[in-house]
C-alpha cells in the first residue's frame, strides 16, 4: 500500500490531478459557507472588483453562484457515483462469481442497459417529472442508469478470479459464496472498483450537466448546479451578446473537475497495469 | 439450425437478441414518461377552457392521443353509461300556526298569530347518468403502443398538430449529415493519433496523451459554447447558429449548399474534436498493450518497416476499439444532441429541445424511440462487423458451432 502511494506520488499525472480535485472538494465544501455574496447588481455586470467573476441575468453574483453551483455538482457526481459503482459492483461481483444461468441472466440485464442509452432514459423520466426535481432525484437516476459499465467490468473482473486456487480453497474450508466473494474476491479488485467509481463520478458530472442543458435539470430554490448556470446563460443569450463570463468560469469548473478525476485514473491505471508503466 | 454457417447463425442470433431489446426500450418508452405522473394531467393543468365540457372534450381527446382509452374499429372512443342514484336531502323549514284545544289560532298580546316552526326533511332520489370514456388497462395501452409504432404511427404534437414522424422526418436528415461523418472520421482520427502515441511515446506520447485527456473531459456542448463564442461571436468567422442562411430560401441552388457547408464547419468540429480526443486515449492503452505482445517484437526483429509494423498494431488494436464504439455510441449521440442545440442546428436535438419546453410529450417520445433505435441498429451492425472481421471472433464462431 505504502510503495503504490509511493509509485503514484512519482507521476506528475497524478500530483496535478490530486491537487486539482482536492481544490475542487474544497472549494465546492467549503466555498458556499466562506464566501459572502454581493448584493444583487445589474444584469451582466462585466468582472470588476466588486463582481469579481461579473453577474448573471438577474443581477447575482457569480461567485457565489458557481460555489453553491460546484457544491451541488460535485453532490450529484458523487451521490450518482455511489449509487452506480455499488449496483454495478454487487451485480458484477455475483455474475462472475456464480458463473452458469445467474450470470446469463445478469449479464443479459446488464447488456440491455448499456445499449439503451441511458441519456434517453434520463430524458424520459425527468420530463415527466416537470415540478420538484431535486438534486438527490437526479443523482439517483443517473446512478440507475450507469451502473451496466461498472458491472460489465467488474463481472470480467471477477470472473477471472473465478478458477484462482484460493478460492477453491476457501470453498473447502466451507466458505460461503457471500464470504468468498467479499472476502477473497473484492480485496482483489478494490484498486480497480475505485478507479472505475472515479470514472463513475465524473460521468456522473458530465451527465447532470448534459441533462441540465436541455432543461431537464434540478429546479427548487439552492439547486443551481454547473449545468443549470450554463443553461440558463445560453437561454438568456450570455454566448451570442458576448458575456463571456457568462460561460466560461462554469465551462472551465466542469472541465477541470473531470480532467482531474480522469488524471486520476489514468495515473492509477498506470501504476496498477504494469504494462502502462514505462 | 445454420450449423454449417456460424457467421448466419451469429447474425440472426444477434438479431433477434436486438429484436428483445428494441421491445423492452419500447415499453420503457412507453411507461417511463407515466412515471412521475401523468402527462396528461400536467398539460391540463396548464391550460385553462372556457367551459367544462371543453375542458372535458379536450381531456378526452389527449387521452385518446396518448392510447389511454378503449377505442372501437372505428377509432372512436368506447363509453360507458354509468348509472347511479343520487340522493339528496332537503330540510324544508315548515312553520305551523298553533291551534289550541279549541280549534282556534293562537294569538299573541299583540293580536298576532302565533308560529311555531319545525324542520322537514324530504328525500329526493333521482338517477344521474354519466358518459365517460373507459380506461384502457397498462397492458393493453403498451400492446396498443407497440402496434401503432410497428404501423411508424408516433402519434401527433399538441402544440402544432403535425405527425410526430413529418417532425422527424424533417429533424433526421440534418442530424445524420452532422453526426454521422463528425462520430466516424472522429473515431478514425482518434484512434490514429492513439496508435500514433502508443507507439512512438517519449515527447510525441508526453503531448499528445494529456491533449487528449482534456479533451475528452470537455462535455460537447461546452465546447460548443466556446466555439460559437470565439469563432462565431468575438471573430465573427463563422455563422453561430443555425443549419444555413435564413435569407436563402433552400433548394439546390450553390448559394444555399455553401452557406450548408459554412454553418456546418463549427458544430462538425465541436463534435469531432471531443470524440477523437476520447477515442484516443482508449486507443493508447490498447496499442501499448498490443505492443508488449510476441507478434508486435517479432515483427519488429524481422526488422518490417516501422509503418508496417504500424499497421499490424492498429489492426489488432482496432477490434477493441470498434467494440467500444458499439458500447459507447448512445452517449456520443445523447452528448451530440446536445451540440446541435448549442447551434440551434435543425436536428433531432433541436425538435427535442423544443419538444421539452412545451411539454409536447408524443415528439419527446418519439425523438426518443428514434434515437434508441439507431443506438440498437448502430450496435447491431458493430456485432456483425467485428464478427466478419476479427478471425479470433470468427473461429470462437466455428468452435461454438462444433
Amino acid at each position: 500500500m505504502f510503495k503504490l502511494l509511493k509509485n503514484l506520488i512519482k507521476e506528475p499525472m497524478f500530483v496535478i490531478g490530486s491537487v486539482l480535485f482536492l481544490t475542487t472538494i474544497l472549494a465546492g465544501l467549503f466555498g458556499p459557507f466562506l464566501y459572502v455574496s454581493m448584493p444583487e447588481g445589474a444584469t451582466y455586470e462585466a468582472p470588476s472588483a466588486t463582481y469579481l467573476l461579473g453577474t448573471d441575468n438577474l443581477g447575482q453574483d457569480y461567485v457565489a453562484l458557481l460555489l453553491k453551483g460546484l457544491q451541488n455538482s460535485l453532490y450529484v457526481g458523487f451521490m450518482a457515483g455511489i449509487i452506480a459503482t455499488t449496483v454495478g459492483t454487487l451485480i458484477g461481483l455475483f455474475g462472475g462469481f456464480k458463473g452458469g444461468i445467474v450470470d446469463d441472466i445478469l449479464n443479459m440485464f446488464t447488456n440491455l442497459f448499456i445499449v439503451i442509452p441511458s441519456f434517453v432514459v434520463l430524458v424520459l423520466v425527468s420530463a415527466s417529472w416537470p415540478e420538484g426535481r431535486s438534486l438527490t432525484l437526479i443523482a439517483v437516476l443517473i446512478g440507475l442508469t450507469t451502473w451496466p459499465w461498472t458491472a460489465r467490468s467488474v463481472r470480467a473482473q471477477a470472473a477471472s478470479l473465478r478458477g484462482r486456487d484460493h478460492i477453491s480453497l476457501a470453498r473447502i474450508n466451507g466458505a460461503t459464496n457471500l464470504e468468498i466473494i467479499f472476502k477473497h474476491i473484492l480485496p482483489y479488485l478494490a484498486s480497480y472498483v475505485f478507479m472505475v467509481f472515479i470514472m463513475q463520478v465524473a460521468s456522473g458530472i458530465l451527465s447532470e450537466s448534459a441533462i441540465s442543458m436541455i432543461g431537464l435539470g434540478p429546479i427548487g430554490e439552492g439547486s443551481t448546479s454547473l449545468g443549470v448556470i450554463l443553461n440558463t446563460a445560453k437561454n438568456n443569450s450570455a454566448i451570442t451578446d458576448g458575456y463571456w463570463w457568462g460561460i466560461f468560469p462554469a465551462a472551465i469548473v466542469i472541465t477541470m473537475i473531470v480532467f482531474a478525476l480522469y488524471l486520476l485514473n489514468n495515473s492509477m491505471e498506470g501504476v496498477f497495469n504494469p504494462r502502462l508503466r514505462k | 439450425m445454420f450449423k454449417k454457417y456460424p457467421t448466419v447463425r451469429y447474425v440472426l442470433q444477434r438479431a433477434i437478441w436486438y429484436f428483445l431489446t428494441f421491445l423492452v426500450a419500447l415499453s420503457l418508452n412507453f411507461f417511463l414518461p407515466r412515471l412521475g405522473s401523468d402527462p396528461v394531467d400536467i398539460m391540463m393543468a396548464q391550460s385553462s377552457f372556457s367551459s367544462p365540457e371543453i375542458r372535458k372534450q379536450t381531456e378526452e381527446n389527449l387521452r385518446k392521443e396518448f392510447g389511454l382509452l378503449v377505442l372501437d374499429k372505428q377509432d372512436s372512443i368506447v363509453r360507458d353509461t354509468v348509472r347511479s342514484i343520487v340522493i339528496d336531502t332537503v330540510v324544508n323549514v315548515v312553520a305551523d300556526t298553533v291551534i289550541d284545544e279549541q280549534g282556534n289560532v293562537t294569538l299573541d298580546s299583540l293580536g298576532n298569530v302565533v308560529v311555531s316552526e319545525r324542520n322537514e326533511t324530504v328525500i329526493n332520489k333521482h338517477e344521474k347518468i354519466e358518459i365517460n370514456a373507459v380506461k384502457a388497462s397498462k397492458f393493453s395501452q403498451l400492446i396498443n403502443y407497440i402496434g401503432q409504432v410497428f404501423q411508424g404511427d408516433l402519434g401527433t404534437s399538441f402544440k402544432n398538430q403535425k405527425k410526430v414522424s413529418e417532425i422527424i422526418a424533417q429533424a433526421l436528415p440534418w442530424t445524420i449529415a452532422l453526426q454521422l461523418p463528425a462520430i466516424l472520421f472522429g473515431w478514425i482520427f482518434g484512434n490514429g493519433l492513439g496508435a500514433l502515441a502508443a507507439y512512438r511515446r517519449g515527447v510525441f506520447d508526453k503531448v499528445i496523451f494529456p491533449l487528449a485527456l482534456l479533451m475528452s473531459s470537455i462535455p460537447f456542448f461546452v465546447f460548443g459554447m466556446v466555439l460559437v463564442y470565439f469563432f462565431g461571436v468575438v471573430w465573427d468567422i463563422f455563422p453561430a447558429v443555425g443549419a444555413y442562411s435564413l435569407e436563402l430560401t433552400p433548394g439546390f441552388s450553390l448559394d444555399f449548399i455553401l452557406s450548408i457547408g459554412y454553418h456546418y464547419i463549427l458544430p462538425f468540429f465541436s463534435i469531432f474534436l471531443i470524440l477523437a480526443g476520447g477515442q484516443a486515449i482508449g486507443m493508447r492503452s490498447m496499442g501499448i498493450y498490443e505492443l508488449g505482445t510476441d507478434y508486435i517484437k517479432y515483427a519488429k526483429w524481422l526488422g518490417l518497416k516501422e509503418s508496417r509494423v504500424l499497421v499490424y498494431l492498429f489492426r489488432n488494436a482496432m477490434l477493441p476499439q470498434l467494440t467500444g464504439l458499439a458500447l459507447s455510441i448512445g452517449q456520443m449521440v445523447g452528448g451530440a444532441l446536445i451540440t446541435e442545440m448549442i447551434f440551434s442546428y435543425p436536428g433531432l436535438g433541436m425538435a427535442m429541445l423544443t419538444a421539452i419546453q412545451t411539454n409536447d410529450y408524443p415528439v419527446i417520445q418519439g425523438v426518443t424511440l428514434l434515437i434508441t433505435t439507431s443506438v440498437l441498429l448502430a450496435n447491431f451492425t458493430v456485432d456483425i462487423l467485428i464478427a466478419l472481421l476479427d478471425p479470433r471472433v470468427k473461429q470462437s464462431l466455428s468452435m461454438d458451432a462444433k
